[in-house]
């Protein structure tokens, strides 16, 4: 007992003592952070922000709800020169634009990265969600679909299958979906016949793209398209909606915190990731702070906490076994991330080589047949 | 209503009466029937209900018992509405009957005629009559986006929607959580006084610049007077993300970004065109003479300006000063180039607040704005009139 506690007091000394070191050390002490909002930023901000501002006196954070269009302020920050970020969330996919484009720094993980608290090498710990070099993963989350469990016809069976998106008859009603291809054709074609393993080599072709499109017809006329992450949920709460794709964070405040009448299907649903990128040329003194803080709010500890606050998985392998319960609702977080093995039966990776690759084909063809 | 009688009235053939009334049922119902579910059915009880009442009404009723039908049908319109939906539906159904009450017999015996002039013709009547509905219905159509905003408010849910509990005027259904949100949370107070620190100082650069250069270009001897007023009213024609790319990279090259002064000088930039605008219309009737006469008396420009030109032209200025104050504290789009996020202002951070978290505090938001708004347009306007009244220039 007395020794954890003297342990605890020397920890707590050396890392005030670090603190007080660093920022006599060439370390700016105020970061603009750029996030999505919502529930989201705010789990960030009470998982890595506040211990981080608290270990560290007279340092501030301010958020920029600007991630949304990240790549393109980020392009006109470079040609004007004049960077005003620090550290911005960014989605692995905008992520490895911006390292092609060399508006993000490239960075040495293991240098860069605490370790797991076993010794284990960060880039071990994160494995293969280190998808780019500048990628700094901090979650992995998942676009589902959330259903009104009112709604549900009478006799029906809850929807648990993908493909009761498309089952008109079955259950009618309303259907939200992301304004664009990706995740929509590929499900679609999952519900044409396609194998799953053969999704992207019929994707691929002309065809293919024709067959997903041919699949979403059927339903367009009941489809409501989303552009933002709030949308759905919204929709949901207003019974507008029979059932609707979103970020599974987002579902989970609409069923726990919001108690409305709504069920998760994650079948089929899509990962993906959600990280930090340091954008290339800051001036020393502020990349010295972006760098100590981002070991902080990248290690071990402190991924499983934003797990306390929302139902995102953490992207290092470390981190699982210490998710809790929810910060107030006290619920078991476990069973709510998209990685629990309930919930991640059928499951996609976003194809990051794949839609970059025809990101644009299909995206141009999908614009069309809406407009059709 | 209080006009004489110009018209002298008499009772309507039945046919009429009860023609124009199964019309304005079947208006009704269809409005009743939709939300019910089924709009032709809702069309045809209305038109069906009201024909027989007008019927009932004049051919056995007669104008004796027009009071007890009325307060007949409010009854029944209470009572129907609460059966239908609770106490939403008694208020609805009361307003329904106590409006067709009177509407029988303003139809049926040709009160709609009292006040008019006997030469009109039936077209002319019709149009007197719908003239004034179309501009009510431009007045809802207007308002009604701004009215379903406030009671959406107060809702005691994370969501723009009306719940049950709302639509039931229960009490739980309500809240002000939203507006404690509002005033408390420091994103939102923020914004709130980052608002007020710029638009103020915006519109003050705005009006000194904006009236000077419509003094001087209402002068007749300025050259190239038209390219001139052309290029500075550019920021009102040109799209705005053009004008707020442009910004963006000329304030980046001398340091302006991210500024309090660079969004300040920005917003300045937009609210001149509405100062030069407006102040240019006043001076239109502004009479040149009276600056001579004040040179005439010994008084330099500036008292001039100050004592004679300006005291006239005043309601322009103050018009296009809140022009631009409005301009600058509504501004979203210049904010997200120039901006910084130290210095997010109001519709910066409903703008982010909208499309991250559909959350009603923005409606909370909204609704203290309008308020204000309503508050600030109100007094411009009484002091407007005192200060004409003052002057003698109106009546009264």
């Amino acid at each position: 007992m007395r020794l954890s506690k003297t342990l605890l007091a020397t920890s707590a000394l050396t890392v005030a003592a670090a603190g007080a070191y660093a920022a006599g050390h060439g370390m700016a002490d105020s970061m603009t952070l750029v996030s999505w909002g919502g529930a989201y930023q705010e789990s960030q901000q009470n998982a890595y922000v506040e211990p981080y501002v608290a270990m560290n006196e007279g340092v501030s954070a301010t958020w920029d709800e600007s991630s949304a269009e990240a790549v393109a302020k980020l392009r006109a920050m470079n040609e004007a020169g004049n960077i005003t970020w620090d550290l911005v969330d960014v989605v692995a996919s905008d992520a490895i634009r911006l390292c092609d484009e060399g508006l993000a720094m490239e960075v040495d993980h293991d240098e860069l990265l605490a370790p797991a608290p076993d010794g284990t090498d960060a880039s071990d710990d994160f494995g293969d969600l280190i998808v780019s070099d500048c990628f700094i993963p901090q979650i992995v989350y998942s676009t589902t679909f959330g259903y009104r469990t009112d709604m549900v016809p009478e006799g029906a069976d809850a929807p648990s299958d993908i493909c009761s998106v498309f089952d008109l008859e079955t259950y009618p009603g309303k259907r939200a979906l992301e304004k664009r291809p990706i995740n929509n054709m590929e499900w679609a074609l999952l519900c044409d016949g396609v194998a799953k393993e053969d999704v992207y080599d019929v994707l691929e072709t002309d065809e293919g793209q024709d067959q997903a499109l041919a699949k979403l017809d059927t339903i367009k006329d009941e489809v409501i398209w989303w552009s933002a992450g709030a949308d759905t949920p919204q929709l949901l709460a207003d019974g507008e909606i029979f059932m609707g794709s979103t970020y599974n964070g987002r579902l989970f405040s609409v069923i726990e915190e919001q108690d409305q009448p709504v069920a998760m299907m994650w079948d089929a649903q899509v990962f993906d990731l959600d990280g930090w990128i340091i954008p290339e040329g800051l001036p020393e003194d502020r990349l010295a702070r972006v760098k100590d803080f981002v070991r902080f709010a990248t290690d071990t500890q402190r991924l499983a906490d934003q797990a306390k606050y929302i139902s995102y998985g953490p992207a290092r392998e470390s981190s699982a076994p210490l998710v809790s319960t929810h910060a107030e609702l006290g619920i078991e977080m476990a069973p709510h991330m998209p990685t629990d093995p309930n919930n991640a039966q059928n499951t996609f990776l976003y194809n990051y080589e794949f839609w970059a690759d025809y990101r644009d084909d299909i995206d141009a063809k999908f614009q069309a047949w809406l407009a059709q | 209503m209080s006009e004489a009688i110009l018209t002298p009235i008499e009772k309507k053939p039945i046919g009429f009466t009860a023609g124009v009334l199964a019309a304005a049922g079947g208006f009704a119902g269809l409005f009743l029937g939709t939300a019910q579910g089924s709009g032709l059915l809702g069309v045809v009880i209305g038109a069906a209900l009201m024909a027989a009442l007008a019927f009932v009404a004049m051919e056995m009723l007669g104008e004796g018992l027009e009071k007890s039908l009325r307060w007949a049908m409010i009854a029944i319109g209470v009572v129907a509405g609460f059966l239908f939906n609770g106490i939403p539906g008694l208020i609805m159904g009361g307003l329904f009957g106590w409006f067709f009450g009177w509407f029988i017999y303003w139809v049926g015996m040709g009160r709609y005629r009292a006040h008019l002039v006997p030469y009109l013709t039936p077209g002319q009547v019709l149009w007197h009559y719908s003239f004034r509905v179309i501009c009510g219905a431009i007045f809802v159509f207007l308002i009604t986006p701004i009215i379903v905003v406030m009671p959406l408010s107060f809702n005691a849910e994370d969501f723009f929607t009306f719940t049950p509990e709302m639509l039931s005027f229960d009490p739980a259904g309500y809240s002000l959580k939203h507006y404690r949100d509002f005033l408390t949370n420091p994103e939102w107070t923020n914004a709130v006084k980052n608002s007020l620190m710029v638009a103020p100082v915006a519109t003050l650069i705005s009006v000194s610049l904006g009236t000077l250069a419509a003094i001087g270009l209402s002068q007749s001897h300025v050259p190239g007077k038209r390219a001139i007023m052309a290029i500075l009213i550019s920021p009102m024609i040109v799209p705005l993300i053009i004008s707020a790319t442009g910004m963006y990279f000329f304030y980046s090259k001398i340091g302006l970004v991210g500024t309090y002064w660079g969004i300040v000088l920005a917003h300045a930039v937009l609210g001149i065109p509405f100062v030069i605008i407006t102040v240019t219309a006043t001076l239109v009737g502004f009479d040149r003479s009276l600056t001579r006469a004040a040179a005439n008396m010994g008084a330099n420009p500036v008292t001039t300006f100050f004592k004679v030109q300006m005291p006239l032209i005043l309601p322009g200025v103050i018009s296009g000063g809140l022009f631009a104050f409005i301009t600058s504290f509504d501004e979203v789009v210049v904010v997200l180039f120039i901006g910084s996020a130290e210095l997010q202002t109001l519709p910066w951070q409903m703008f982010t607040g909208l499309r991250e978290q559909i959350s009603p505090t923005i409606l909370a938001a909204a609704t203290i704005l309008v308020a204000i708004s309503i508050c600030l347009l109100t007094s411009v306007e009484i002091l407007r009139r005192r200060s004409e009244r003052l002057r003698g220039m109106s009546p009264g």
